[in-house]
């Protein structure tokens, strides 16, 4: 399952980065273990977990905490372990199944990996194969019939369901299109548990991504001040222009 | 207490004001023309296990005439 971004819409990859995935994971236990010892140690693995990134990764190797959301065993085969896993981005399943291996004190290694979800977009939802995209985008182009298309290739906004949102007024578009920051009046409504420093989505009335932002209030904030910036903003998406450029006048 | 992942967490949005849109602006992103309607796609593939993701990206780039596209992460787990 490859989420693959078109043109501008590569600007929102990094959403993808920030999302949690889900896995199917295959490991090999090196020796024979009683099964219900291995359930015991998977149950242990489920919630937090601390994690160092393994030498290949491109992060900073520092010791960090984990959010394992799901760990459920599908099918247990003599040495070998078919599980499903649900985590936090930047966890490594790999590392999980080598300290499993650890804490049983066989040793363990991850045979098969295969992901299944990576935020929004997961094997169930308008997964198509590079023959179904090739016909689509013929019929589009030939015979002028664009629903298969539309039906596969979904509008970059969808990449982020999961990521908390704002919504500007259309007055505000255009300056926050040339990098100003998000003020107060700009906002109209907002997901109700925005944190301090979370990582936001600002969108327009109609529901298309204008930029990614930093909190730099909680929504109780936004809700009871009239001034103040509430939102820093760290990526612009939508093209300069789109809306036109009010702000200018004032 | 279990962990929720994102996908299950209840999202409520709460109104600080009202505003209203203007039509002639911007685009409902499920109403785009189809030129933009590609310029800010996404499409979920099921990656054949032959060629790698960049190779994938490659050959969508050219079937659809695209400048850049890109993929949202390569199983480095």
């Amino acid at each position: 399952m490859l989420p693959v971004a078109f043109e501008d819409a590569t600007k929102v990859i990094q959403a993808f980065l920030l999302s949690g995935k889900e896995y199917v994971c295959l490991m090999q236990l090196h020796e024979d273990v009683a099964e219900q010892r291995i359930r015991d140690t998977f149950a242990e693995f489920a919630g937090e977990i601390f994690q160092r990134p393994p030498l290949r990764a491109s992060v900073k190797r520092s010791v960090r905490k984990r959010a394992i959301y799901s760990l459920d065993i599908l099918e247990i085969e003599g040495r070998r372990v078919l599980f499903k896993i649900a985590c936090q981005a930047g966890t490594y399943v790999r590392k999980i199944c080598s300290d499993i291996g650890e804490v049983l004190g066989c040793g363990a290694h991850m045979s098969e990996l295969r992901r299944t979800r990576a935020g929004p977009f997961h094997e169930n939802r308008n997964l198509c194969s590079m023959y179904d995209l090739l016909n689509a985008y013929d019929s589009c182009k030939t015979k002028n019939r664009e629903e298969e298309f539309r039906a596969i290739v979904r509008p970059m906004e969808e990449a982020f369901e999961f990521i908390p949102r704002v919504y500007v007024r259309d007055s505000a578009v255009d300056a926050i299109c040339h990098g100003a920051d998000l003020a107060i009046p700009g906002v109209v409504k907002l997901d109700q548990r925005i944190t301090m420093n979370a990582s936001i989505v600002l969108m327009s009335l109609k529901g298309e991504v204008v930029a990614l932002a930093k909190a730099l209030m909680p929504t109780e904030q936004v809700l009871e001040q009239d001034h103040g910036i509430a939102a820093k903003t760290v990526r612009v998406i939508m093209q300069p222009g789109t809306y036109p450029s009010l702000w200018k006048e004032q | 207490m279990k962990l929720l992942p994102p996908w299950n967490i209840e999202r409520e949005i709460v109104a600080k004001t009202e505003a209203e849109t203007n039509k002639a602006l911007g685009y409902d992103p499920y109403a785009r023309p189809i030129g933009l309607h590609i310029r800010f796609g996404i499409v979920n593939l099921d990656k054949p296990p032959g060629p790698s993701s960049h190779e994938v990206v490659a050959w969508v780039k050219r079937i659809l005439g695209l400048k850049h596209a890109g993929h949202g992460g390569t199983l480095d787990a």
